[in-house]
């Protein structure tokens, strides 16, 4: 395998997702790789973001010397308060990822469908203890559902695939995929490529992809 | 002159029957009510039914209930933070028994209880395993899956604040559950960092009215879960 040595990293995978929000969105973003795009926004556009367990407004974290118990993210995180957020309750936070209020949530991901399963929470392992927290709620809910991961597991296998095998979170939720190689569309039939990474060949991508590639154009 | 302050936490919790349902405030550590789950195992209560967001964090708070073996259902959506190592234990064993919601039904599933709505339609969890065998209906051309509303015997909440009445302000993060839990609860206990006369709080910043609270308990400086949790701390 040369990944790693091909592609997005990380970093730059976030900040090409982060050209894709539009100026004033308000945006929920996962545990993991999404929570690198806060620190990617674009000059000259801001994002208000939300975090399910009740602020909308959530700011970076704080110095050591301001960590709060009580300020915290959806990942358990120390967080500030931006001017003009707000906190709320539980049901609160939920009816504005319900309600279609926000516009953006960016997820990681075990398996995506090409037909946009998203399957995001448990293996399905009999001794594995599952827990799904927000996530259902939020592809159910939220107007667009972006997924930022690898492209591949570590052991190689591809995550964008024909049908999940893993429990779903979401059934033909998923808009639009950034992965280290590329940035995918759902087609239904199989992934539309949007954009290749630099250095990246078409091929490579479909070699990778356990369902069928379309060029970009196609 | 109502007022419903409470000596003690212990005072709070001590009728809470065995088999009781029990609602417990917080997410992860934010705005979990430490010193009345503290109370309530001194108190002795089993075989609880607890609704709760996580399950707890090293030995102390909530993971300290399960750990003492008081606790044979679980209703949450996220059993497994960092540090939780009390409830696969006891959930792998057969003692506990998991029922799981994603986290914004489990909110609304207790709005509503606490309303008088006894089900609701959601779109969540259509076409995924926590769907599966629920009642579907399709309206204005998607499908939704029915849930019912959640009330418990008891609801043990954080507040940062509380009147002698039982309205509540809560801080930040820790907000959390708790309004929505006040309504379910049917009696609810409050510990707040400071209770003031009635009239002190200002009627327009009320967060949760009086009227879903039935006990309120000072606790001014209340223990911090992740500082127990560093310095090695179990309870009891």
């Amino acid at each position: 395998m040369t990944t790693g040595q091909q592609g997005w990293s990380r970093q730059q995978m976030a900040e090409r997702l982060a050209l894709d929000i539009a100026d004033g969105s308000c945006v929920n973003l996962g545990i993991g790789i999404p929570e690198l795009i806060a620190n990617c926004v674009p000059e000259g556009r801001t994002f208000i973001y939300h975090t399910e367990n009740g602020l909308l407004g959530m700011g970076p974290a704080p110095a050591a010397s301001d960590e709060d118990p009580e300020l915290i993210n959806a990942g358990k995180k120390y967080v500030t308060a931006i001017d003009g957020a707000a906190f709320f309750h539980h049901a609160d936070s939920f009816a504005m990822i319900r309600g279609g209020h926000l516009d953006l949530s960016v997820l990681g991901a075990m398996q995506v469908s090409q037909s946009g399963d998203l399957a995001n929470w448990s293996t399905g392992a009999p001794d594995a203890i599952p827990g799904v927290g927000g996530a259902m709620d939020l592809v159910a809910g939220v107007k667009q559902v972006f997924v930022i991961t690898q492209h591949c597991t570590k052991a190689g296998a591809p995550k964008l695939v024909e049908s999940c095998t893993f429990p779903l979170t979401g059934k033909g939720v998923v808009d639009r995929i950034y992965t280290d190689l590329a940035v995918i569309d759902v087609a239904g039939h199989g992934f539309q490529v949007v954009e290749l990474a630099p250095g990246v060949d078409f091929e490579t991508v479909a070699q990778r992809t356990g369902a069928p590639l379309l060029s970009p154009g196609n | 002159m109502i007022d419903k302050r409470l000596a003690s936490a212990a005072e709070a919790v001590a009728d809470i029957a065995d088999g009781s349902s029990i609602m417990i405030g917080g997410f992860g550590e934010a705005g979990s009510p430490i010193e009345l789950i503290h109370a309530l195992i001194d108190q002795g209560a089993k075989d609880l039914t607890v609704i709760s967001n996580n399950t707890g964090s090293g030995e102390v708070g909530l993971a300290a209930l399960l750990k003492a073996r008081r606790v044979t259902k679980v209703i949450c959506s996220f059993p497994k933070t960092a540090n939780s190592r009390v409830f696969p234990e006891l959930y792998r064993e057969g003692f506990t028994e998991l029922e799981l919601v994603p986290q914004g039904t489990l909110a609304e599933r207790i709005r509503a209880g606490g309303a008088g709505v006894p089900a609701f339609y959601t779109p969540a969890a259509v076409g995924t395993p926590l769907g599966e065998g629920k009642e579907t209906r399709v309206l204005d051309g998607r499908e939704y899956v029915l849930e019912f509303g959640l009330r418990a015997d008891v609801a043990l909440i954080k507040a940062s604040a509380a009147d002698t009445m039982g309205n509540l302000l809560y801080n930040k993060t820790a907000r959390n559950f708790g309004p929505v839990m006040a309504m379910a609860g049917r009696t609810t206990i409050a510990q707040a960092e400071r209770v003031v006369e009635a009239g002190q709080i200002d009627p327009e910043v009320v967060v949760t009215p009086s009227i879903f609270v039935d006990r309120v308990v000072e606790v001014p400086q209340p223990l911090v879960e992740s500082q127990l949790i560093a310095a090695g701390a179990c309870y009891p």
